[in-house]
This record gives structure tokens, C-alpha cells and sequence, in this order.
């Protein structure tokens, strides 16, 4: 997994609430046994306007000229700002993969559903919770600015403004270890392997039917 | 010791360390898997040059892509093909029991799990699925996971997770004629809202649960996630215990005792304050029907499609407007004057026997309507088919005009063959409305098995309560 430490990144809006992980990647999609190639088919059915296809080259399909990431302006964003509940429905961990290879590093909403936002840590990608009123502000800032730029820095846990407005954001010591580390998480549970067969044995004695 | 809630016990049996943030290492006992979010977990396994931990503890099944006719000739697709025999291929070099496309085993990975007693009371079961939390109905801790966990559960037998808050949903009284589990599930998320149980694990108690059948707990639990909560969960009763005695996988003998006076200590302990507590009255629920792309935005069958001008929130409000145009509705009509094109009943939500029963009892004698042009039956897995043909049920639904198919994930989420073409609108048991879930440009309105086989002999929604059948 790459690392994240610092992001200064181009700013692109998806203003609207529940976005899904159907959304963000179709299920035809799904279908591939690969991690890679999901970035031209993210937001397939809102981007293009036709009917997308995997294994199809989608440089020459049809874009939709209202949807938000085929503005010239946005062309190269790193940074999604989004709204409440970003990522909800499926788990699918094609979801972020296509963020990532989209481009986008982190994603900025007031709240997301849990399976999305666990998956983006496994990948690189920073999910940051702000609250509504940071969120409006940024949109408002992202529509009226032009090549509107952000800010942010994990290991201060800050999102900053180019005006210099700096927002705070939480995350999880264990989860901000892993990413600014790029650390496999499955290396570092194998550490405790003998604690995982200790418990194992207790378990064994306690309950034997859930190791038939 | 302190009172607990059903959830704290689950956590704490399967705690194998702790950070000091809190990050838990918790030990997974069943660990379900299908072929579309497993390739890149094995391919992770592989390349680290690592093994499973506990071979035993998998069970695989090839679901989302199967094709629901004629499977003699295997799966025309070569994308979806080549899935299922990577998973085939996956399983066989690790040596995970499987069951395969033509074994009458096959079916939903969360209908078969509790049909061969793979899922136990006491568990925690994981699955690169989100609607794992089907599995919380026998008081397991159940919950969807991405592949990179997947590899990570292949690989250590255990997840990274912290713990979420508790909330009880309780529902007490009793459920009038003609309402189900699934209604109660869009009552909730109705209520909450689709981020309502974020960060939670639900429990669902009161009498109304308890009622239920392990079938419409199921459909219960299942829905969890479409309110936000990775997790749901019903405590044990012999409901629970019943269901599980005499199944494939389930203990025998000396042990099943033993088991099962373990099992009756699976309830939230009398006394215990839950994070948050959501009350319902049974009695107040009514057949519901969702009208948007969210499966919050849900009325009751009475009710008409909500008028956007009437909200005051902005996003809520152009989310709203958004829906209308997708859905190609007008505010404030009737619900029962919305007519359908096709109807799906199936899905990890409803295509266990009870729901297929509950179909068959309104399309009896009856047939599908002019206008609705196809409807699938798709059962949950190739014991449930069996199991409705010794009952007749397929012999109902062919004489309505339905059609009577093999087992998997169907027109839920439309990997396969099934789908709806753009624009066409359909009656669907499944769990999700969101834009395209079904096909492209589909429109899809959520509800039971009764509502959606009443609308398939109607041609538009009906108000099953009504219907002398029920």
C-alpha cells in the first residue's frame, strides 16, 4: 500500500447525500479478478452516456457534460468532497480501488458508511469526516474558486484551506500508523500469531462445536 | 460483572488482543466466501506466499454470476465464467469445501450458511459481502468485510476492528395480516434512515421479534446494513434452536448440548442500557413500498410519492427531486396507482421457503397481469427450490406466468443475465433501490414477497391487506 503523509491536492464536488458504492463502480465491473483498471469506469453510469462495458476503451465513449468530474476544472482532482453517508451499500473494495485509480487520495464528507470507510484505509486513501457546516463551506469555496486546492496533512490530522482556514479531523492511531507507514495490516496481526493460537486452545475447551 | 448487551458478549468471546487505541484483533469463526470479492484476496495470498489459517473455519459458494436458467451449458459470459472457475480453482488448491454451480447445495452464500447449520449462535461471521449481517438473526456477530480483509480473515483467522456502540430497535406488539419481517425492515429504515445505525451493531427485540420466524429474522437482520449498521442481530429462543438442531454443520450428540446451553446465555442481560433504543409499534407498521433510490425513501402502501417541495432540508430536498426524475414519478401519486414492469422475488432478503410460500399464497389460482411483462422467482438455493417443489409452489407460480428459476443473486444486483432495461420499473423483494442496481436505468421499488406477487396479478401495487388470500 502506498503511503499518505501530506496531500496538497485539486479539489472536485459531488454535491449529493447517499452516494453507493453501485454508483461509484457498477457491478459489471465486478466481474474482473483484478485490483487495477476500475478508474475509467468510476461513476460509470453518471460519467458516460452510454452503456459501459468492461474490457471496453472508454477514451472514445461519450461523456456526460454535466456530470461533475468532466469539467475542464476538475481535470487531475486528488481530493472528493462529498456529503453525508459517502460509500453506503455494497462492500465492495472495488469502490475504492477505482478512487485510487481514478486519482483521488482522499475524500472529504460529514459522514461515511463504515465497510467504505474501512476499505479506504486499506488502500491508501484517506477518508476524512468534517462537520456539515466545514463541508458546506468547502463547496461553496470549491464552486466559487477556480483550481481550488487543499490541503492535508495526516500526521497533524488537519485539512487547511488556501486562505488558510485549518480544520481538524480524527482518525485512529492504529489506522494512521498503518497509512502513513504504508503498512501491510495482515504482516503486522501475523506478529501476534501466538496470542491468535492461545486463544484458539482456550477456545477449544470452552466451545469445541466451532471447531468441527 | 456489569450487565451486558447481546453484542458486548459476542465481542468480548472473540477478543484475541487489544491496542491501546482500542483497535481489537477479533477472532473469526465462519468465514463465508463468493467469487466476486475473493480472486484478488487469494492472488494477495499467494503472492505473500502465505496460507490459510484455518482451512476449516471457510465455505465457499459461487453466487452473484450464476446464470438462473438452463445450466447445462455452464455460464455463456466469458467474464463471469472465468470468476466462478477462479474460485473453483481457488478453493480446490487450498483445500476450501465448496459448493459448485451444479450441487444442489448451491445457492445464496447467506441462505446456505444458516441451511447447513454453518452458522451457529455464539459465532462471529464474516463475509466479503455486506449483507452478512443476514447471519446476526442466530445471535452471531455477523458483518460484511472488503477483499483486503478478506485476505486478511484468509490469512489470520482474525479481523482488525473496533467496537461500535449498541442500539436496541425494539418492537413490541403484533404484525396485522399481510405485514412481514421486510416491512419492518423498511419501517426501521424508514424511521432512522439509511446512516441511522452507522457506527452501531442493532439488536432487534420485543415481541414482535420473537414472533418472527428464523426466515423473517433473517430478512431483518439482513437489511441492517441498508440502516447504516454493519450488524443485526435477534438473541437466542428455541425459535433459534430449533432451526439449527439436526443441520449439516451443526453439533450432535453430547456436544449439540453443550452447545446449547452455551446458546441460551446469548441474550442482552436484563437491565442493560443500550447506546441508543429506537421503539416501534408492531401494530402501526404497515405493507411498505419504497418510491426512491435510497431505501429510506419508503411509504406505506396507502400513502402517495412524497412531494419534494414539502421538505425544508436543501440536499434532502434536490436528492429528492433527483429520485423523482429517476424513478419517473410525480409527487403525490397514489402508491397503488403505480403500475410495473416486471417483478423479482428473491434475493439474500426474501428467496428463503417462508417467503416463497408467502408469493405462492397470493398467486394462486391467479395470473400475472397484461402488462407486466416477466416474473422471476428465484429461490435461495437448490435445497429451498427442492423444498418448494415438494410443496407445489413452482406449479403455482408457472400457472400465474411466473417464471421458476435456479438459485443465486439474480436481478438483486443484476451480474448475471437477469436485469432490467432502461426505465422499465419493477416490484422487488431485494434489499437495495439505489439508481441502476437492478440494470442500468432500471427503477426499482422495494418490498415483501406478498406485495410483490400482488403486484404481479394486479399490474400495479395493491394494498395486500385487502386481499381475501392473505
Amino acid at each position: 500500500m502506498e503511503k499518505f503523509t501530506r496531500l496538497e491536492g485539486l479539489v472536485a464536488p459531488l454535491d449529493r447525500a447517499n452516494v453507493d458504492t453501485d454508483a461509484i463502480i457498477p457491478k459489471q465491473f465486478l466481474k474482473s479478478i483484478k485490483r487495477s483498471g476500475f478508474g475509467p469506469n468510476l461513476f460509470d453510469e453518471w460519467r458516460y452516456l452510454d452503456h459501459g462495458e468492461p474490457g471496453q476503451d472508454c477514451s472514445n465513449r461519450p461523456r456526460n457534460p454535466d456530470f461533475v468530474l468532466n469539467q475542464p476544472r476538475y481535470q487531475g482532482a486528488q481530493i472528493l468532497l462529498a456529503r453525508e453517508n459517502f460509500g453506503c451499500g455494497s462492500s465492495r473494495e472495488h469502490a475504492p480501488w477505482a478512487l485510487l485509480d481514478y486519482g483521488f487520495r482522499a475524500v472529504i464528507a460529514p459522514s461515511f458508511a463504515d465497510i467504505f470507510f474501512n476499505n479506504c484505509f486499506k488502500n491508501g486513501i484517506l477518508p476524512i469526516v468534517l462537520d456539515a457546516d466545514a463541508v458546506d463551506l468547502l463547496f461553496r469555496e470549491t464552486a466559487a474558486q477556480e483550481a481550488y486546492r487543499l490541503t492535508v496533512d495526516l500526521e497533524a490530522e488537519t485539512v487547511a484551506t488556501p486562505a488558510g482556514e485549518v480544520f481538524s479531523f480524527g482518525v485512529d492511531a492504529f489506522r494512521k500508523y498503518c497509512l502513513l507507514n504504508g503498512l501491510d495490516d495482515i504482516g503486522l496481526t501475523l506478529q501476534n500469531a501466538d496470542k491468535i493460537r492461545a486463544y484458539e486452545e482456550r477456545r477449544k475447551a470452552e466451545a469445541p462445536w466451532l471447531f468441527m | 460483572m456489569s450487565a451486558q448487551t447481546l453484542y458486548d458478549k459476542l465481542w468480548q468471546s472473540h477478543v484475541v488482543h487489544t491496542e491501546q487505541d482500542g483497535t481489537t484483533l477479533l477472532y473469526i469463526d465462519r468465514h463465508l466466501l463468493h467469487e466476486v470479492t475473493s480472486p484478488q484476496a487469494f492472488e494477495g495470498l499467494r503472492l505473500a506466499g502465505r496460507k490459510p489459517w484455518r482451512v476449516s473455519a471457510n465455505l465457499a459458494v459461487a453466487d452473484h454470476n450464476v446464470p438462473t436458467t438452463d445450466r447445462s451449458h455452464g455460464i455463456a459470459d466469458p467474464i463471469s465464467r472465468l470468476q466462478v472457475e477462479t474460485l473453483d480453482d481457488n478453493c480446490a488448491s487450498f483445500g476450501i469445501t465448496e459448493f459448485r454451480m451444479n450441487d444442489v447445495r448451491q445457492g445464496i452464500v447467506h441462505v446456505i450458511g444458516p441451511e447447513q447449520g454453518a452458522t451457529l449462535p455464539g459465532m462471529t461471521v464474516v463475509c466479503g459481502d455486506s449483507h452478512t449481517s443476514t447471519h446476526g438473526a442466530f445471535a452471531a456477530l455477523a458483518h460484511g468485510i472488503g477483499t483486503s480483509e478478506v485476505e486478511h480473515v484468509l490469512a489470520t483467522q482474525c479481523l482488525l476492528q473496533k467496537k461500535s456502540r449498541a442500539m436496541l430497535v425494539k418492537v413490541e406488539g403484533r404484525l396485522s395480516k399481510g405485514v412481514t419481517a421486510k416491512d419492518i425492515a423498511l419501517a426501521v429504515i424508514g424511521k432512522i434512515g439509511t446512516a441511522g445505525g452507522t457506527g452501531y451493531a442493532i439488536e432487534f427485540g420485543g415481541s414482535a421479534i420473537r414472533a418472527l420466524s428464523m426466515e423473517g429474522r433473517m430478512t431483518l437482520c439482513n437489511m441492517a446494513i441498508e440502516a447504516g449498521a454493519r450488524a443485526g442481530m435477534v438473541a437466542v429462543d428455541d425459535t433459534t434452536i430449533d432451526y439449527i438442531k439436526g443441520r449439516p454443520f451443526a453439533p450432535k450428540g453430547e456436544l449439540w448440548d453443550k452447545a446449547v446451553a452455551n446458546w441460551r446465555t446469548l441474550v442482552s442481560d436484563e437491565g442493560v442500557q443500550f447506546d441508543a433504543v429506537v421503539e416501534l409499534d408492531a401494530a402501526a407498521i404497515k405493507p411498505s413500498v419504497t418510491w426512491g433510490t435510497s431505501p429510506e425513501m419508503v411509504v406505506t402502501v396507502d400513502d402517495k410519492v412524497p412531494d419534494p417541495a414539502q421538505e425544508s432540508d436543501p440536499v434532502k430536498r434536490s436528492g429528492m427531486e433527483r429520485a423523482l426524475i429517476y424513478m419517473g414519478l410525480q409527487a403525490n401519486t397514489p402508491i397503488t396507482q403505480i403500475a410495473v414492469d416486471k417483478v423479482f422475488i428473491g434475493s439474500c432478503t426474501n428467496s428463503r421457503i417462508e417467503d416463497l410460500r408467502g408469493a405462492a399464497k397470493i398467486a394462486k389460482g391467479k395470473h400475472k397481469a397484461a402488462n407486466v411483462k416477466q416474473v422471476l422467482v428465484v429461490p435461495g438455493s437448490g435445497l429451498v427450490k427442492q423444498q418448494a417443489e415438494a410443496e407445489g409452489l413452482d406449479k403455482i407460480f408457472i400457472e400465474a406466468g411466473f417464471e421458476w428459476r435456479d438459485p443465486g443473486c439474480s436481478m438483486c444486483l443484476a451480474m448475471n443475465a437477469d436485469r432490467l432495461e432502461p426505465g422499465e420499473r419493477c416490484a422487488s423483494t431485494s434489499n437495495r433501490n439505489f439508481e441502476g442496481r437492478q440494470g442500468a436505468g432500471g427503477r426499482t421499488h422495494l418490498v415483501s414477497p406478498e406485495m410483490a406477487a400482488a403486484a404481479a396479478i394486479a399490474g400495479h401495487f395493491v394494498d395486500v391487506r385487502e386481499l381475501s388470500e392473505v
